[in-house]
């Protein structure tokens, strides 16, 4: 049965020594709350490259695939020369290929957020404070019971101002 | 309001400010947004009393079918150009000046492209029929002519919607998440989470977040020099003395930049002042901002010297003809009024003074605003009314109809405007507790 525990932090140098100590002592699942995007907890947690990359690369490659599908076969469908042009013109395609390429990229890359960040976040939403979106940093840990102890201690130990269990 | 300049910027202070600002609107507020939905009003009636009557009241005359609707599409997709500019491309630029004004750059860029959106459909005769433009199976099996630039605009247009919005909306997340966290009423904190996507801030949210803010950014920098490209090859590709110029995609995009801009101060003023965000929108802000319109102010002033120099070069008696009556005939006050605001008004922010002298810089907004109006009119209208042959020419004069939708279009922009301030973070939390020094133990 596992337990998770949250410590509440006012600055972000406990917090990087916090997240030091923890991972020395082999505690992985961990989250870390910042009020903003911070490069330093990142560093320090030092997680795999984001996948929303490929999302974004997928979307891109789809949209240039539709935007050249779709002119080319619609316009030979029933073909009917216009302005003196030939009936697959790609040059004045390249233009709706470009702008689907966009489209699809952009809204494939939301899909990525949405699903990478919101989606499967796999925190436990109890351990959450809504102090974390105003000024105070979090660390949360969820481990086995019997070690919560030795994690409570570490926190202590980095100057955590108050530190939470998650009874469930 | 309180006044709470006296306190430096915290992490608490941000939150607080930016959910002070979404709180309960003012009288003030209501004294704005009152007359401005009556203005709409105004609008709306000249629009339907044009679909009863024929675009004839809409002062469309021979040879001149393309007006003030069109002037007006063109403008607001040039002012919707800097909010993209500012949120995506000074991002990649990590222009530190952008952090506290692109919130309401995004949004301006958003309601802009809304405005200009409806254009193209007032200025049809049967505004009912827009959606021939857009691709969809018929059982005529007829396809749109991808070969025609109309429909590249509604493809880049539409597209330039969608993904300022989707980049609007993603980069409010973690401040709505914010506000969420503070408000207590029920209604508001259900719409709140809604719009949060539950977000709580944990790396792993970050880390995407950050990703994908990238990814967007990348895709918008591209995006925003291709859109206005579009909409002036709606003019390139056509065979019009004055139109039909290779120099068009960069010196609309210039201009876009320029009136957009212009717009951002023009707005960013007030709002500072009303919601006491000197500390969050400084000097140093509209420094920067100011320093990128005697840029886009010079490219422009170039454009219009290269327009000039290329009509005489090419020796078209059509070409110079037509660039000599743009100074010396008719029209010749809109064009000078243009000249003047866009090239000889923006030479005075080459004085530091002025580029931080709020006041100044006001005025100089609107009145590069007013002069990039004239200079869509100039192009369109007066290419319009002296082409090839003589025996067509004509004069064209807007109608009360046209200057009605056309008020009516700014209280448009400005009622979603003034409901997002209202509403959401107008000022972008995560991000200026970013440029924050970082809280360290003992100080």
């Amino acid at each position: 049965m596992d337990q998770g525990v949250v410590g509440i932090y006012s600055y972000q140098d406990s917090v990087l020594e916090a997240v030091g100590k923890l991972k020395e002592a082999g505690y992985r699942n961990m989250r870390v709350f910042s009020p903003f995007p911070s490069h330093e907890i990142e560093e320090a947690i030092d997680l795999p490259e984001s996948p929303v990359r490929f999302f974004t690369l997928f979307g891109g490659l789809l949209g240039a695939t539709c935007g050249i599908g779709f002119t080319v076969l619609t316009s030979s469908s029933w073909p009917i020369a216009v302005s003196a042009k030939p009936i697959v013109s790609i040059l004045p395609y390249m233009v709706i290929v470009f702008e689907l390429t966009v489209l699809f990229g952009a809204l494939s890359t939301f899909l990525g957020l949405i699903i990478n960040s919101l989606i499967r976040k796999r925190t436990p939403i109890r351990l959450y404070d809504e102090r974390f979106s105003d000024d105070k940093f979090g660390i949360a840990v969820v481990c086995e019971k019997e070690k919560i102890g030795a994690v409570e201690a570490i926190l202590n130990s980095t100057g955590a101002e108050e530190i939470k269990f998650d009874e469930a | 309001m309180s006044q709470t300049q006296q306190t430096p910027l915290t992490y608490a202070r941000i939150t607080e400010d930016v959910v002070r600002m979404v709180d309960k609107p003012s009288k003030k507020w209501w004294a704005l947004f009152i007359p401005t939905v009556m203005l709409v009003g105004l609008g709306v009636t000249c629009f339907f009393y044009q679909v009863a009557e024929g675009l004839g009241v809409a002062g469309y005359r021979h040879p001149v079918f393309w007006g003030v609707y069109i002037t007006d599409f063109v403008f607001w997709v040039g002012i919707a150009h800097s909010g993209t500019l500012i949120s995506a491309i000074l991002y990649l630029f990590r222009a530190r000046f952008r952090m506290s004004i692109y919130r309401i750059a995004e949004a301006m860029t958003v309601f802009a492209v809304l405005t200009a959106g409806l254009f193209p459909i007032i200025h049809l005769g049967r505004p009912w029929n827009f959606l021939w433009l857009i691709p969809y199976p018929n059982s005529r099996e007829l396809w749109i002519n991808f070969k025609s630039p109309l429909v590249w605009d509604v493809f880049a247009v539409s597209t330039y919607l969608t993904v300022s919005s989707v980049f609007f909306l993603v980069g409010m997340i973690p401040d709505i998440a914010a506000i969420r966290d503070k408000v207590k009423e029920t209604p508001r904190k259900i719409i709140y989470s809604i719009l949060s996507f539950g977000w709580k801030g944990s790396n792993r949210e970050w880390l995407h977040y950050t990703r994908a803010y990238l990814y967007f950014a990348a895709l918008a920098t591209p995006l925003v020099l291709s859109v206005h490209s579009v909409v002036s090859w709606d003019f390139a590709m056509g065979n019009v003395p004055g139109w039909h110029t290779t120099i068009f995609p960069p010196y609309f995009v210039a201009g876009a930049i320029f009136s957009g801009l212009a717009m951002v101060i023009t707005l960013t003023i007030p709002i500072r002042k009303i919601f006491h965000l000197e500390d969050y929108i400084t000097l140093d802000n509209y420094d920067g901002m100011a320093k990128l319109i005697i840029l886009t102010s010079c490219i422009v002033g170039y454009a219009y010297a290269a327009e000039f120099f290329m009509a005489w070069y090419s020796g078209s008696p059509y070409e110079w003809g037509q660039f000599v009556y743009r100074a010396t005939g008719e029209y010749a006050f809109f064009y000078w009024v243009m000249v003047i605001c866009n090239c000889f008004v923006p030479i005075v922010l080459w004085w530091e003074k002025v580029r931080k002298n709020i006041k100044a810089l006001f005025v100089i907004s609107i009145l590069i605003n007013i002069g990039m109006w004239f200079e869509r009119f100039n192009i369109i209208v007066i290419s319009l009314s002296r082409d090839f042959e003589p025996g067509a020419w004509g004069i064209y004069k807007i109608s009360f109809v046209e200057a009605g939708i056309t008020i009516g279009s700014f209280a448009w922009f400005f009622m979603f405007f003034l409901l997002f301030v209202k509403t959401l973070p107008a000022v972008s939390i995560a991000e200026m507790k970013e440029i924050l020094p970082v809280p360290k133990k003992g100080g």
